[in-house]
């Protein structure tokens, strides 16, 4: 990128107004007010396990629990017919061979974090390296995170040039630019880093690792949709938005689809431009599906752990 | 990357109806006057009706009190007072409106559905905001009840007697609630006039009084017209006289008021300025203006009805909230999704249209959002004008609707002088990220009370009321329950 494209891209991202944290709070909970029923809700509900991104991230991840995990990504609930499949499955990049192979002629997308993930704390070699073993091995999307530590130094250009490089390195695959909300504390250094990510190159962003507590809250889900709003004023791209970690519910995971809805409207209503990373949402999905259609709740027995 | 500009069918989500309730409430058909916690026709026989102004269905009929109803409701709280009120130890007049306060708690869900269905406002407002605030204005003054000698700390105060309460219809029970809570705890009783529009939640507190035992003719409510408020005013044998409602109405009671003795506080019209800095958080300082503005249709006397906006940030400001007022869900006032509810009575619809047109003749350029409006009822979209001028008669004249006028600044001093040149005083918000800036403004802005990066925003202990034009004495915290005492020593 030239030096003077990019000292005009940092005026912009230091052009971004302030965020009043009361204010947020409120506007949120002003979206937890709207009542979502009956079609509306069965509609929504449909939409948001269309648009999960099936979890895991642990150490002990192995190939049979990944298989596993990939075959309930498009056998959700078999005994109900009509019902979506996700949207990806996302796994580290040693599990993503194992998980092309499990989803071969499917159309559920593999997603990988990479970059060191969750501390993103090596040097740029290992990244890309990182990278490369997912891209190669069949991944659709990279979920990168970005250096908090150099962020929250003032390293900015730092932070950009690494998202901008990686990005390179996805080739085709989507990139979706983790900024770890949770460890940058304020909201303005949410929207500053979504800025950045945006300007860098990805094509989604996205609020947590899960890994860090708090993860993707409301207050910062609706912050990162309005600088993506902000953002497609400005260049006509659209951006994606992937909140993860701590939407368990349904109820939850409707008032963000509200917050897109009503900030970025329906054009974003869609697994390409939201998507929700969750490990137990499917299920509480599921059964809120069953009970609108039945009148009545089934035991959490009769839906699937994987 | 290839950009879909045009939403597919199936991405449209439209929410569902999600109606509150209306099985649980009950509203008699005919309402009399509530008089020594008893329920008395009146002498003259006549009724109107009260109706729903979101699809114009008759609601009820309530009583039109003369002179000579109004006669009796002071006779009975004179009487209270004398016998009863002013006798009985603070200790148990906390008591009573403890018991008021919660007992308006318990049946807040029935308050809430009777507001919406009388007065048209939203059920999201009358279940989270006027019901809640209306008995939170109750606790608040029970408390103070038995403990004005610290309020008022080496002074000796007295209740004044007899007090007559005219109350209007934007906020018919949180209104009801400001007038009743203070006066009760000073020691005096009450004779209120709901607005006729909007009686049917003051009948039901006339119910929850007589149901807690409040003792009679302590609180008297007389519903009709403005003649009964006429009456009410004129009546020889009121201490205090506290209005709210338009400035026409306010100037009229004070000088029928002269010479009389009576006191009396006016919380009147208002033509408030919301000033947005272009350090301000735009965000947040949108949803400022929305909730200024739109909240409870625009009918607020503090409605931030005047936005300056510093003229470097003023295009992008304005695209925000055109895209934000596009979200906003106009529509029947029971469903729990609506954010615009129905405009309070006919007359007040064609007022605001009069306004709209007047705005659109001056050539000031006019935004409303698209969708047709409801068949029944009376229903204005939310409104916005740009390139309206200090001069324009709709930047000058109280509206009382969903109606903003948009101007441009350029210098703090600039706005400080506009903000100001008005006839009114009532309230201002001043949005800026920098705290230098709000404490400059808060001491030169001629308002009774100024919000800080937020609007629109009442707490029983926060004192309320006006300069110039939008009237004198204040209603909430201290200063409130000062307006309902003389201190004698």
């Amino acid at each position: 990128m030239l030096e003077s494209n990019k000292h005009s891209i940092f005026q912009t991202i230091n052009a971004a107004s302030p965020i009043d944290k009361v204010g947020v709070e409120e506007r949120v909970a002003r979206f937890q007010t709207r009542s979502i029923k009956d079609d509306a809700k069965a509609q929504g509900l449909k939409m948001v396990l269309s648009m999960i991104d099936l979890t895991t991230l642990e150490g002990k991840d192995t190939p049979g629990k990944v298989k596993q995990m990939c075959f309930k990504a498009h056998h959700l609930h078999d005994l109900h017919p009509n019902l979506p499949q996700v949207a990806a499955v996302c796994v580290y990049p040693s599990m993503v061979a194992i998980a092309k192979q499990a989803l071969e002629g499917t159309s559920v997308k593999i997603a990988s974090v990479a970059t060191a993930f969750p501390s993103g704390q090596s040097n740029l070699e290992i990244k890309l390296a990182d990278v490369k073993l997912a891209v190669d091995s069949g991944a659709d999307e990279i979920d990168m995170v970005i250096s908090r530590g150099k962020f929250l130094s003032g390293e900015y250009n730092f932070v950009f040039d690494e998202i901008a490089m990686i990005k390179e390195a996805c080739g085709v695959a989507r990139l979706k630019v983790i900024l770890e909300t949770g460890e940058l504390c304020t909201l303005d250094n949410v929207r500053k880093a979504s800025d950045i990510a945006m300007y860098a190159g990805a094509d989604f962003i996205k609020t947590s690792t899960g890994k860090i507590q708090p993860a993707a809250t409301m207050q910062v889900t609706y912050t990162m949709l309005l600088a993506i709003k902000d953002y497609f004023e400005a260049t006509g791209k659209m951006i994606g938005m992937k909140p993860a970690g701590g939407i368990s519910t349904s109820k939850l995971a409707l008032h963000n689809l509200v917050m897109v809805n009503e900030i970025l409207g329906p054009n974003w209503l869609h697994n390409e431009w939201f998507r929700f990373g969750a490990s137990s949402l499917a299920n509480d999905v599921l059964m809120q599906i069953l009970k609108l259609e039945s009148g009545s709740y089934q035991s959490p027995n009769y839906f699937t752990l994987d | 990357m290839e950009n879909k500009k045009n939403a597919s069918e199936d991405h449209q989500w439209l929410y569902s109806p999600s109606l509150e309730s209306t099985s649980h409430i009950e509203i008699k058909d005919k309402y009399e006057l509530f008089i020594n916690n008893e329920w008395i026709a009146p002498t003259s026989n006549k009724y109107f009706d009260t109706i729903n102004p979101a699809d114009e269905k008759v609601l009820s009929k309530i009583a039109w009190a003369n002179a000579q109803d109004v006669d009796k409701a002071v006779k009975a709280a004179r009487k209270a007072y004398d016998e009863v009120w002013s006798k009985i130890s603070a200790g148990d007049r906390s008591k009573y409106i403890f018991r008021l306060a919660r007992m308006m708690q318990e049946k807040a869900r029935e308050l809430a559905v009777i507001e919406t269905l009388d007065a048209g406002k939203p059920i999201r407002e009358s279940r989270d905001i006027d019901v809640p605030l209306a008995c939170n204005h109750f606790f608040y003054y029970a408390g103070w009840a038995d403990k004005l000698d610290y309020a008022f700390p080496n002074q000796k105060t007295e209740s004044l007697g007899v007090v007559g309460q005219i109350i209007p219809w934007n906020f018919p029970l949180m209104m009801a609630a400001w007038k009743i809570a203070p006066a009760l705890a000073a020691g005096n009783t009450v004779v209120l006039k709901p607005a006729e529009t909007t009686s049917l939640t003051a009948l039901k507190l006339a119910e929850i009084i007589k149901e807690a035992g409040i003792p009679p003719g302590v609180i008297n409510i007389i519903t009709g017209h403005g003649d009964t408020g006429e009456a009410l005013v004129k009546h020889p044998d009121i201490n205090k006289i506290a209005f709210t409602g338009s400035t026409q109405v306010g100037k009229a009671i004070q000088k029928a008021l002269v010479g009389t003795g009576k006191r009396s506080t006016l919380e009147l019209g208002g033509k408030s300025a919301n000033i947005i800095f272009d350090d301000a958080p735009i965000d947040q300082a949108v949803e400022g203006i929305v909730n200024g503005i739109f909240f409870n249709q625009g009918h607020v006397c503090c409605a931030g009805s005047r936005l300056y906006v510093q003229e470097n940030i003023a295009e992008k400001l304005v695209e925000k909230l055109k895209h934000r007022m596009k979200s906003l869900i106009l529509g029947n006032p029971l469903d729990k999704n609506t954010d615009i509810g129905a405009i309070n009575s006919r007359e007040q619809l064609q007022t605001i249209e009069k306004y709209i047109q007047i705005g659109i003749q001056e050539g000031s350029e006019i935004f409303q959002c698209e969708g047709a409006l409801p068949a029944n009822g009376f229903y204005c979209k939310p409104t916005i004008f740009t390139n309206v001028s200090q001069s324009s008669v709709l930047s000058q004249e109280e509206i009382f609707g969903p109606v903003l006028t948009i101007q441009t600044f350029r210098t703090i001093d600039e706005v400080i002088q506009k903000a100001n040149n008005s006839p009114y005083g009532l309230a201002a918000g001043v949005w800026t990220d920098k705290g230098s800036k709000i404490f400059n403004l808060t001491s030169k802005l001629k308002a009774g009370v100024v919000w800080a990066n937020t609007y629109n925003k009442f707490d029983p202990a926060s004192p309320f009321g006006g300069y110039k034009e939008s009237g004198f004495g204040r209603e909430g915290g201290m200063h409130g329950l000062g307006a309902y005492l003389k201190i004698i020593k």
